[in-house]
């Protein structure tokens, strides 16, 4: 038990990780300045999630994490998406329906 | 014995760090540490994740008056304030491997900028609401101020009105959402400025080196956390309307 137990990450991955999300973060707003439609939203969420995983497997050591936590980590992003995915379920498909009359 | 509720695995006499006594090695210690806090950050994505449901539902229902009203936040203030977090978390992944390394005086440099770039955010952030609340977009009647919305363009007003007649009512739903939003993170900040407050303290009186790090570390989770919530707020707040305008 003299030896710790961990993973000394080098100073020079954190700086490659800290400059891609400053890369990533010029990179989303010459992308919104663009006009893609519908796709800006897309673009703008994959920057996101790109940067949101950086954080998450660098920055807070899931790469290094057991998997319990891994998949507890796992588990909440997905509940979240299970969340907002059958929100827009519902809202993306309200639309006026126009019923026949009975008796028309 | 002179261990304190925060600080477990204190020294004993063979020089070396023992866990607290439910545990049976450090490992096991920092493990538990470790699931308890991801599972406190699981229920911090699903209060976040409400009001990013929420903030999906009205943007798909009103997304002009969404756009018009992102385009009068500011997003040079946002960018910087996006760059100064990322910074923020470099730091903070910083100050953890000075612990593993023994680097001691590196624990307190690295929490102190952590901590600066902290208060930089919240002070530019103050800027930001300081315009809202002069250009009256502050939802509701605040001061005796109504919620104001107007475009300045008078053909896109024009076009705007004809699509949406509520428009401005709809703008203030977008201004509720980001005052809620911006507001609920930035408490998450000064309540993580105060815990590394704390933990500078502790680091000065030499708590932490490589065997024991665990409040550094936790802390450093939910920091980055708050990070990974700014990192989605940027583009869906303040990037709407950026490529028409």
């Amino acid at each position: 038990m003299a030896e710790p137990q961990h993973h000394v990450t080098p100073v020079s991955t954190y700086v490659y990780v800290f400059l891609a999300l400053l890369v990533c973060t010029v990179l989303t707003y010459f992308a919104a300045k663009a006009d893609f439609g519908l796709l800006n939203n897309f673009i703008a969420m994959a920057i996101a999630i790109t940067k949101a995983l950086l954080v998450l497997y660098f920055f807070m050591e899931l790469r290094h994490s057991t998997r319990m936590t891994v998949l507890t980590a796992a588990a909440g992003f997905f509940w979240l998406f299970l969340m907002i995915g059958l929100f827009l379920m519902d809202y993306g498909t309200r639309m006026a329906v126009v019923l026949p009359v009975p008796g028309k | 014995m002179n261990s304190t509720p925060l600080v477990d695995g204190h020294a004993h006499g063979d020089g070396h760090r023992h866990p607290a006594h439910q545990f049976e090695t450090m490992e096991q210690q920092k493990e538990t540490s470790t699931l308890g806090m991801w599972l406190f950050l699981v229920t911090e994505i699903m209060f976040f994740g409400g009001l990013f449901t929420a903030y999906v539902i009205y943007r798909h229902m009103y997304p002009d008056a969404f756009a018009a009203a992102s385009s009068t936040l500011d997003v040079k203030w946002g960018g910087i304030n996006t760059a100064v977090l990322i910074c923020s978390s470099l730091t903070m992944a910083l100050a953890i491997r000075s612990a593993q390394v023994n680097w001691r005086k590196g624990i307190l440099i690295f929490l102190s900028l952590t901590m600066l770039l902290g208060l930089t955010f919240l002070g530019i952030k103050a800027i930001e609401y300081r315009a809202k609340f002069v250009e009256r977009h502050v939802p509701g009647d605040v001061l005796n101020e109504p919620f104001h919305f107007e475009l300045e363009n008078h053909h896109e007003a024009a076009v705007a009105q004809a699509q949406d007649p509520l428009y401005p009512r709809h703008a203030e739903i977008f201004f509720a959402l980001y005052f809620i939003m911006t507001g609920v993170h930035a408490t998450h900040m000064i309540i993580g400025i105060l815990i590394l407050a704390v933990l500078w303290h502790f680091s000065r009186k030499g708590k932490f080196d490589s065997e024991y790090y665990n409040p550094l570390e936790m802390t450093g989770l939910y920091w980055h956390f708050v990070d990974i919530v700014w990192i989605f707020l940027f583009p869906l707040l303040y990037l709407l309307g950026a490529h028409t305008h």
